[in-house]
C-alpha cells in the first residue's frame, strides 16, 4: 500500500500516521505539502491531526481551500481512499467530502483522555479488520469534536451504516458520560455514500505500538493493507 | 468600500458558547436573559466601488470560506 | 542625534532606574541620553534582564559536570545523553501577566519558553508547568485556574508539544501573585547546539518571524514591579500568542539550522529586540547596526523607542553567514514568514540604531552589560521553627483523615487540568500525567528522558534552606522512581521583594540549600529563571523555587509507573520513618496548624536509597513505584491504588512511632515499592545499608488498614476526581 499524507501549516500529528503507516505496510509514505497541485499516484491519501492555520475562522476551514485539496477531490472522485483523522475530518467536512460539521465540544473544553469507540461498521476498506460490535480504546485529543448533522442526514447515515465508530462505555454501551464531546448519536466517524472516505475524530494512529498507548488502532492499518495490499 | 460580516450559528444549532455566557450573565445577576447566541464578526476593506459588486463578492466568500453554511447563516452589510 | 526629550528626574523614576543607576548611566554615556536610549537602560538594568538582586547567589550553584554541554547564560542549557543527541532544557515565568490576563499571559509563557529551546537549535518534544494560585475561596481564584489552564493548552496543543507534567497547588499567598513557571524539554545534535554570540564584522542580521506591534512595551520592567491595585488597569502592557506563526517558526528555524547558514540565533523575549541584539553583541564583543525603518511592522509610527521595546511574540534574531541571506529567504518564504535584513554587525562594540536615516541610539555594549548594577542586598535569615513532635499533633482516625486529605485543593486529582493538556501527540509519552514523573521516549533510541517539576512552598517558608533541598531532591527522586538516572535541573526562583532583608534572606537560604543538594547528588543546574517581587500591597508569596528536573532511560521499556496492579503484591517501604509532621499536610489540613520546622533532608540517604531503588527498578525487581511526599505514606498507597486500580492490605502501625507520624509523616527519602516477593527487595536493602520494611499486600477493590477499618477504591476515587471539576463548574 502506498499512502500519500498530505501536510498543512499547522499540522502536527503527520509524524504519528506516517509512523502507523509504515508500521502496518513496511513503506514509508510520501508526504505532500499543502502548497503542492499535484498529489503523487498512491492508493491512499491521508489528511493528519494538528491545527492547520491555527484552527482560525473555523478547524479546517482553510486548508479546505488549499491547492492539494482540489487535487484530493479530484482523486476522491475517481474512487482513490481518503482517511482524515482528526483535524483531518474536520478538513473533509468543510470541503464538503464528508456530510455534517464539526462544533466546539460541548465542555468547551480541549479534551484529550482515552475512550472507548465500537466499530459500528466492519464492511469496509478502513475496518475489516474489526468486527462489528467490537470495543477499542484509542485516545482523543481535540477542542472542536462535537458532530453534528441536520436529522434527515443523520437518520441516511443511520439507515444505510455510515456511522463508522461512535464512543461508547467500556463494556460497549453509548452513555453521555463517556461521549467526550457531546457529538450526536455519539459519533466519533463516518464514511461518504461509498465508503471509500472515512472521518473520524479520535487517533488510532496513536494506538499502535505496545510500549506506547496499545494496538487497539492498529486494526485500522491492517484492514486498509489488507484491502490496498 | 467596507463591508461587514456577521456569521451565527443557524437556528436550531445548539450554541454551548451561547449557552455558558447565558448562564454566565445570570451568575452575575442579570436576570432576564433568555438566550443568548454568539456569533463571527469580520471587518473588510474591499478595493470594489460598486456597491452592488462589492456585497456580490462578499456573499461569495461567505458561501466559499467566511461561513459553514451546514451550520451557520450570515450578514452582508456594505458600508461606504 | 535627535533633538532631545527632557529626561526629567520623573522619567527616570517611571523607568525604574535609581538616581545612582541613572549616574552610572551618564558616566557610561558622557552625556544624556535620548528617551529611546534610556528605555534601554531601563530594561537591561531591570531585575528581570540583568539578575541584578540574585546574580551573586546564582554563582554559587554547580553549573559543570561530565555531561554538561552548555550551563547557564544562553537561551537554554544542554546536557549529553549519548547517541550524539543532547537533552535541552529551561523553565521561566510569566507570572505577573498570566495574573492581568491569565489566558494570554500563560500562553505566551509557553510559547516564550519553546522559542527559548528551539534557538538552541532542538526540537522540543514535552512541556511542564508548575503553577500556584491562591485560596480557592478567593473570588478571582476559580477565573485564573480556567485561563492559565486554557492558555497553556490552547498553545502546547496547537504547536504540538506534549504538555507532559506539572504540579499545581493553591496557597492564600498568592492570591495577588499567582505562578505560572513552565518549562520545555527539547532533542538536538549534540555537535550541533545553537548559541547567541554574534560573530564576524561585516555579517547581516536578519529579523524573521512575526511583525512588531505595541506589545508588552515594558513588560520586563513591569515583571519587575511590586503588584499595586492601579497596575492591573495596564492591561495592554500583556502580549497575545500566536501558537500557529510559533510552529511556522519553529518549522523554518530548524530547517534553517540543517543548512549551514546561522552565526548567532537569539529569541526576542523579555525587552524584544533590544535584549536580543544587546546580549549578542555582548557575547561576541561586538557590536552591531540596527536600521528600524526595515524591520517589519504592524502598526503605523511607531517609534524607536517602541520598536526597540515591543515583546511582540514569535520573533528571532539571527546572525548569518556571508552570502546565506538568501537561503534563509527561501526558508521563511515558504513557511510565509517576515524575514528582513535589518542590520550588521561591526567592530564599533556599539549598538547604533537609526530611524527614518537618524541616529537615535548609541550605547557603548560592554558596559551596558558589564557594568549592570549588580546588589548584594542586605538579609537576615527567616527564624528557626521548633520540631513538633509527633506525639503532641491531635490523632485523627487514619481512614477518616485520608477520605479528608484526598480531597482537599492541593491533594485531589488535577486530570481536569490535563485532560485539556494534548499529553500524546508525537506517540512517545510512555508514562503521562498523574505519576511521579513523565517519561518520554528519545524517537530511534531505545531511550527515554523522564521529567518533572517540583517544590514544596511550605517547607521553604518554615526553612528556607532545607526547603531548596527538599525541592531539588523530590525532582531528583521522582525521576528515580520511574527508574531514570537524574542528569540536570532547570530553576525558576519565584520570590518577594528583594529589597526586603526577610524575603533577601529565604532567596539566599533557598539558593544555599539547593546548592548542596545539587552537589551532593552530581545534578548541576544547567538554566534557570529568577522572579522576584511577586508581593501585591506588601504581602508576599511564599518562597517558590521550583526545580524542573531531566533523567535518562536507556531501555524505557525498563520504567514503572505508580500504578497497583494485581493483588497479591507485597508493598515494601524503603527509607527511614520517624513520623514527622512539622510542615506536613496532615499538620495543615487536619490539625489546622500550620507551623513546625520542615522534615530535615539527608542528601547522604538520598542517595544510597535512591540508587537502591533505580537498581531495583532496572533488574525488574519492582513493579510499581512511588516516592513518598505530600501525605506520606497512606496519600502514597492511596494514589498508587487509584493509579492501577488495586488496593492494599496495611499492616497496623508500628510500635515507638505515633500513627498519625507513622501513616502521614512525611520523612524524605523513602519509595514505596510493590514487588511480586518482598525476600529480594529486603536483601538487597539490607547489602546497600537502606531501612527497609514490608507494610502490607496488594488486594482488589478497597483500602484496608488492621484495626482501622477500609474504604473502597471507588468511595476513594470519587473523594479524589470529584474536587477540582466540582469546583470548577
Amino acid at each position: 500500500m502506498r499512502a500519500a499524507v498530505v501536510s498543512f501549516p499547522g499540522s502536527n500529528r503527520e509524524r504519528d500516521i506516517v509512523m502507523a503507516l509504515e508500521r502496518a505496510s513496511g513503506k514509508k509514505p510520501v508526504v505532500v505539502w499543502h502548497g503542492e497541485a499535484e498529489i503523487p499516484d498512491c492508493d491512499l491519501i491521508v489528511l493528519p491531526g494538528g491545527f492547520s492555520y491555527g484552527d482560525y475562522l473555523r478547524a479546517g476551514a482553510m486548508a479546505a481551500h488549499s491547492p492539494a485539496m482540489k487535487e484530493l477531490k479530484r482523486k476522491a472522485a475517481q474512487g482513490v481512499p481518503v482517511l482524515g483523522v482528526c483535524n483531518g475530518f474536520q478538513i473533509l467536512t468543510e470541503a464538503g467530502l464528508l456530510p455534517g460539521a464539526l462544533m466546539r465540544n460541548a465542555s468547551l473544553k480541549f479534551v484529550c483522555r482515552q475512550v472507548h469507540l465500537r466499530v459500528e461498521e466492519s464492511q469496509s476498506l478502513f475496518t475489516n479488520a474489526y468486527e462489528k460490535g467490537q470495543v477499542i480504546r484509542v485516545p482523543v485529543a481535540h477542542a472542536d469534536g462535537n458532530y453534528t448533522a441536520d436529522p434527515e442526514t443523520l437518520k441516511h447515515m443511520e439507515d444505510r451504516g455510515l456511522v463508522a465508530f461512535r464512543y461508547v462505555t467500556a463494556d460497549g454501551r453509548t452513555d453521555p458520560a463517556t461521549n467526550p464531546n457531546g457529538s450526536i448519536h455519539a459519533i466519533a466517524g463516518i464514511f461518504n455514500e461509498t465508503k471509500t472516505v472515512l472521518g473520524l475524530m479520535p487517533h488510532p494512529e496513536d494506538a499502535t505500538d505496545p510500549d506506547a498507548g496499545g494496538m487497539d488502532g492498529f486494526g485500522m492499518f491492517k484492514s486498509l493493507v489488507d484491502a490496498l495490499h | 468600500m467596507k463591508a461587514t460580516v456577521h456569521v451565527t450559528l443557524k437556528p436550531g444549532v445548539l450554541d454551548p458558547q451561547g449557552q455558558a455566557i447565558g448562564h454566565a450573565l445570570s451568575g452575575l445577576g442579570f436576570a432576564g436573559v433568555t438566550s443568548v447566541r454568539m456569533g463571527k464578526f469580520l471587518e473588510l476593506d474591499l478595493a470594489e466601488t460598486d456597491r452592488a459588486k462589492a456585497e456580490a463578492q462578499v456573499k461569495a466568500m461567505c458561501e466559499k470560506l467566511l461561513a459553514n453554511t451546514v451550520i451557520e447563516s450570515y450578514r452582508v452589510e456594505i458600508g461606504s | 542625534m535627535i533633538p532631545n526629550a527632557k529626561i526629567t528626574d520623573a522619567v527616570v523614576k517611571e523607568h525604574g532606574l535609581t538616581a545612582d543607576e541613572y549616574a552610572l548611566l551618564l558616566k557610561i554615556m558622557d552625556r544624556e541620553p535620548t528617551l529611546a536610549e534610556l528605555g534601554i537602560f531601563s530594561v537591561m538594568w531591570s531585575e528581570h534582564c540583568s539578575y541584578k538582586s540574585s546574580r551573586v547567589w546564582l554563582k554559587t550553584f554547580p553549573v559543570s559536570g561530565p555531561k554538561v554541554l552548555q550551563g547557564p547564560g544562553e537561551n537554554a542549557g544542554a546536557v549529553d545523553i549519548g547517541d550524539g543527541l543532547a537533552a535541552v532544557f529551561k523553565i521561566e515565568s510569566h507570572n505577573h501577566p498570566s495574573f492581568i490576563e491569565p489566558y494570554q499571559g500563560a500562553a505566551t509563557g509557553v510559547g516564550g519558553i519553546l522559542r527559548d529551546v528551539f534557538t538552541m537549535g532542538a526540537r522540543p518534544i514535552a512541556n511542564l508547568n508548575a503553577l500556584r494560585f491562591g485560596d480557592p475561596s478567593h473570588p478571582k481564584t476559580k477565573h485564573l485556574v480556567s485561563g492559565v489552564v486554557a492558555g497553556i493548552g490552547g498553545y502546547g496543543n496547537c504547536i504540538g508539544v506534549p504538555t507532559v507534567a506539572g504540579e499545581t497547588n493553591f496557597h492564600p499567598s498568592y492570591n495577588g501573585n499567582i505562578l505560572v513557571n513552565a518549562m520545555t524539554v527539547g532533542l538536538a545534535r549534540a555537535d550541533r547546539i545553537f548559541k547567541a554570540a554574534a560573530r564576524g564584522p561585516g555579517n547581516r542580521v536578519l529579523y524573521v518571524g512575526a511583525k512588531t506591534g505595541r506589545d508588552g512595551i515594558h513588560g520586563a520592567t513591569m515583571a519587575s514591579a511590586e503588584f499595586t491595585e492601579e497596575s492591573e488597569a495596564k492591561r495592554p502592557t500583556v502580549q497575545v500568542g500566536d501558537p500557529f506563526t510559533e510552529k511556522l517558526l519553529l518549522e523554518a528555524c530548524l530547517e534553517l539550522m540543517a543548512e549551514d547558514a546561522i552565526v548567532a540565533i537569539q529569541d526576542m523575549g523579555a525587552a524584544g529586540l533590544t535584549s536580543s541584539s544587546v546580549e549578542m553583541a555582548a557575547r561576541g564583543g561586538l557590536g552591531i547596526e540596527l536600521d528600524l525603518d526595515r524591520v517589519p511592522v504592524r502598526e503605523t509610527g511607531m517609534t524607536a523607542y517602541e520598536i526597540m521595546l515591543s515583546e511582540s511574540q514569535e520573533r528571532m534574531l539571527l546572525v548569518v553567514k556571508p552570502g546565506a541571506e538568501t537561503i534563509a529567504e527561501r526558508i521563511f518564504a515558504k513557511w510565509e514568514l517576515d524575514c528582513a535584513d535589518i542590520g550588521v554587525v561591526t567592530e564599533t562594540g556599539h549598538l547604533v540604531v537609526s530611524k527614518n536615516g537618524v541616529v537615535e541610539i548609541d550605547i557603548p555594549v560592554a558596559p551596558l552589560v558589564d557594568q549592570a548594577p549588580l546588589y548584594r542586598r542586605p538579609y537576615v535569615a527567616s527564624p528557626k521553627r521548633v520540631e513538633i513532635k509527633a506525639a503532641n499533633v491531635k490523632v485523627v482516625d487514619p481512614v477518616h483523615a485520608l477520605k479528608r486529605l484526598m480531597g482537599t485543593p492541593d491533594q485531589a486529582s488535577k486530570r481536569w487540568i490535563w485532560d485539556q493538556y494534548d499529553h500524546l501527540v508525537g506517540n512517545d509519552t510512555i508514562q503521562t500525567p498523574g505519576g511521579d514523573a513523565a517519561v518520554v521516549r528519545v524517537r530511534d533510541t531505545r531511550k527515554a528522558l523522564a521529567m518533572v517539576v517540583d517544590c514544596t512552598p511550605r517547607y521553604c517558608v518554615a526553612d528556607p534552606k532545607t526547603g531548596g533541598m527538599q525541592a531539588v531532591a523530590e525532582t531528583w527522586r521522582n525521576l528515580t522512581a520511574v527508574g531514570a538516572e537524574p542528569i540536570a535541573i532547570t530553576d525558576n526562583l519565584n520570590f518577594g521583594n528583594p529589597e526586603r532583608p526577610e524575603i533577601m534572606g529565604q532567596i539566599v537560604g533557598c539558593v544555599e540549600g539547593m546548592s548542596e543538594a545539587c552537589r551532593a547528588l552530581d545534578y548541576p543546574v544547567i538554566s534557570g529563571n529568577v522572579s522576584l517581587y511577586n508581593e501585591t500591597n506588601g504581602q508576599a508569596i511564599m518562597p517558590t523555587p521550583v526545580v524542573g528536573g531531566v533523567g535518562l532511560l536507556d531501555e524505557y521499556t525498563k520504567t514503572v509507573g505508580i500504578g497497583l496492579r494485581q493483588p497479591g503484591q507485597a508493598l515494601v517501604l524503603l527509607g527511614e520513618t520517624k513520623g514527622w509532621l512539622g510542615a506536613s499536610i496532615y499538620l495543615r489540613d487536619i490539625a489546622g496548624w500550620e507551623e513546625g520546622a520542615p522534615p530535615p533532608v539527608d542528601l547522604a540517604a538520598e542517595r544510597r536509597n535512591g540508587d537502591l531503588v533505580r537498581r531495583l527498578i532496572r533488574e525488574g525487581k519492582v513493579l510499581a513505584c512511588h516516592d513518598l511526599s505530600d501525605g506520606g505514606l497512606l496519600v502514597a498507597v492511596a494514589e498508587m491504588a487509584l493509579a492501577g486500580g488495586v488496593g492494599a492490605r496495611l499492616d497496623a502501625s508500628p510500635a515507638g512511632i505515633p500513627a498519625a507520624g507513622w501513616w502521614f509523616g512525611e520523612d524524605q527519602a523513602r519509595y514505596l515499592v510493590a514487588a511480586a516477593s518482598a525476600e529480594p527487595i529486603l536483601a538487597a536493602a539490607t547489602a546497600a545499608g537502606v531501612p527497609a520494611r514490608v507494610v502490607g499486600t496488594t488486594e482488589a477493590d478497597s483500602l484496608t488498614l488492621a484495626g482501622s477499618g477500609a474504604i473502597s477504591l471507588d468511595e476513594l476515587r470519587g473523594i479524589h476526581e470529584g474536587w477540582l471539576p466540582g469546583y470548577m463548574s
